[in-house]
């Protein structure tokens, strides 16, 4: 990795989500929530779907602590999430899955994922692959747990 | 200059590595007295280090994590190849030529690493690695508790009531194997706590270790801090309580002098691949009365003396506890890397480590922000440092190092309650070993500076 390469997989946006975290702080009433951990560092994000009437998410909540990648991984997809249908939001995380485990060869797709194609560079780094997945990993999650009766 | 060994030589002695050992011999000194390798000397071992002239994203591979996994010389590998091309046989069952040499060379091995450590042979038991020897050792207990092993195994026994120490320093391998062994017989597992410097607390030690007090395992050097414990006072405090004593010396073997009978320890435990030998292998060493006192933790061929449907008998240690086909080229391959060692001097090497730690500490004290765990400059210490940059996670430190093919640990280094008690989740490791440079040591430190600017811009 060149120094180039180093200034892709920490750009801006990625940056200013880590530092200004949208969507951080849990809440009541919460349709459902996860706790995921990641092992080999300690770190962990305990994440929360509020839904409207519609069934549609309102907001994507979570608390949690972790490298640059992760946590701006978090605030993004918070920003994401909010607004779609529940359906709507696992598309998206099976596109970033797919887009995460690629090493490189597939660029996020931006109609999906919105600002979160930034973290495409990432998946050129496995190490860091499972820093950038830990939310997705628990609104996955969240959303099981909706869907269990 | 000293090269390999042919591959297709006949098995000779492990080639010494190409640095002059020192005269007079310091052999016997303690660590800390000894010269520390020159700069020269290290140049020229480093050429027995194929991996240390590669380079890592466009950068010479700058390796500072030994402590995780020691790289390996060119003689280690070659012994292990040899031994594969000229002598490869099933070892302790063969009757031909070849297998008697092989078990010859397998047991040379055991008495070469024995002699390092200052056992015997029979108290040495190939395992694979140091996790799998203390295992070994806290089934063997608990299979003695269950009233396995016989009259000689009565006093092993543990239950409610008793107590096992261990410290709060330890890393998971010296942790969990405690606690599953108090989970299995109903015994109460407590711990030394340490202070915020990183030093057990002795004062409340006598207090952890009581009357009931049946195991005390403690690690001789903390893998995250570096601190070296006082192995002679924990060991009088269990000793006064008839305890059990296992010293984890998986950072102590490979690094400073290590004497088992001397430091009066009734077991040790520690891994090959951090001691420049291949992944695999690892010796537990026990006291010869305790491991022919202890059932067996792993059961099968080669460990038994007469079998019939219903029952066995089992020969006494070592071979008791190596059921199975043993790790013959691994454990040949340790010899090799033990010979390297005392080649270049184990209290020389230390030395050497000592001055490291106290470049890296010093270095890492002196950048704002940074928070080293663990003992501060001119406190003993080995060669290794831990530290937290409030606001930079460790990850990304390590990745910016990376970037620079600069080779750290990030992470919890499988010490999660011990980052806990610093009030931190993970932290970034550097550790050094024979073939560290100070300069390589220089540009750790220098690339740390830059990376506090390159996140800390956006922090």
């Amino acid at each position: 990795m060149s120094s180039g390469e180093l200034q892709g997989l920490y750009q801006q946006v990625i940056m200013d989500h880590a530092r200004e975290r949208h969507g951080f702080g849990l809440s009541a009433g919460a349709a459902a929530e996860s706790h995921q951990l990641n092992p080999t560092c300690g770190d962990e994000i305990t994440l929360q779907l509020h839904l409207d009437e519609s069934g549609a998410i309102s907001t994507l909540a979570w608390e949690g602590h972790g490298c640059a990648i992760s946590q701006s991984s978090a605030s993004l997809l918070s920003d994401l999430a909010a607004g779609l249908s529940v359906d709507g939001l696992s598309e998206r995380i099976d596109a970033f899955r797919v887009a995460m485990r690629s090493k490189g060869t597939i660029e996020p797709d931006e109609e999906l994922l919105g600002d979160a194609v930034v973290l495409g560079g990432t998946s050129r780094y496995i190490a860091r692959v499972k820093c950038a997945m830990l939310a997705w990993v628990a609104a996955e999650s969240a959303i099981d747990a909706l869907h269990r009766p | 200059m000293t090269t390999t060994t042919s591959p297709t030589s006949t098995p000779a002695p492990t080639p010494a590595p190409r640095v002059v050992p020192p005269t007079p011999s310091s052999a016997g000194s303690a660590p800390g007295f000894a010269s520390p390798l020159t700069e020269t000397e290290i140049a020229v071992l480093r050429r027995d280090f194929g991996i240390l002239g590669s380079q890592v994203n466009g950068h010479p591979l700058v390796y500072l994590d030994s402590g995780a996994t020691s790289q390996k010389p060119l003689s280690v590998l070659d012994a292990e190849r040899a031994y594969y091309l000229t002598e490869n046989a099933a070892v302790h069952r063969g009757a031909h030529t070849l297998a008697a040499e092989a078990t010859e060379r397998f047991e040379n091995a055991r008495e070469t690493v024995a002699r390092f450590v200052g056992a015997q042979p029979d108290e040495v038991v190939w395992t694979s690695n140091a996790t799998e020897g203390i295992n070994l050792v806290a089934y063997a207990l608990s299979n003695a508790s269950l009233g396995r092993g016989g009259p000689a195994a009565e006093a092993l026994r543990i239950g409610p009531g008793d107590e096992i120490v261990v410290t709060e320093m330890e890393h998971h391998a010296n942790l969990i194997p405690w606690q599953e062994l108090a989970a299995r017989t109903g015994a109460t597992l407590k711990y030394i706590p340490i202070d915020d410097d990183g030093t057990l607390r002795l004062e409340v030690t006598a207090q952890v270790i009581g009357p009931r007090t049946r195991v005390l395992a403690f690690t001789h050097v903390s893998n995250v801090l570096g601190v070296i414990n006082p192995v002679a006072e924990l060991v009088a405090l269990a000793r006064a309580v008839g305890a059990l004593v296992l010293l984890d010396a998986c950072q102590s073997a490979p690094h400073l002098t290590l004497d088992v009978a001397a430091l009066d320890v009734d077991f040790a435990v520690f891994s090959g691949h951090k001691m420049l030998a291949p992944t695999g292998i690892g010796v537990l060493y026990g006291r010869r009365e305790l491991l022919n006192a202890m059932p067996p933790f792993l059961t099968g061929g080669s460990m038994i003396t007469t079998v019939t449907m219903e029952k066995a008998e089992f020969l006494p240690a070592p071979q008791r506890f190596e059921a199975g086909t043993q790790k013959v080229s691994q454990a040949i391959a340790l010899a090799a890397a033990v010979d390297y060692l005392t080649a270049v001097g184990v209290d020389r090497i230390a030395a050497h480590e000592a001055e490291l730690g106290q470049r890296l500490v010093s270095g890492l004290r002196a950048i704002p922000g940074v928070k080293v765990l663990g003992p501060g400059v001119g406190h003993e210490r080995v060669g290794l440092a831990s530290f937290d940059v409030p606001g930079i996670h460790s990850h990304d430190l390590g990745q910016f190092l990376d970037d620079r093919g600069i080779a750290v640990r990030v992470g919890h280094h499988c010490a999660q309650p011990l980052h806990r008690r610093f009030g931190v989740v993970s932290s970034t490791r550097a550790s050094t070993y024979l073939y560290t440079t100070a300069g390589e040591v220089d540009e750790f430190l220098a690339a740390t500076v830059d990376a506090i600017a390159f996140f800390g811009a956006h922090a």
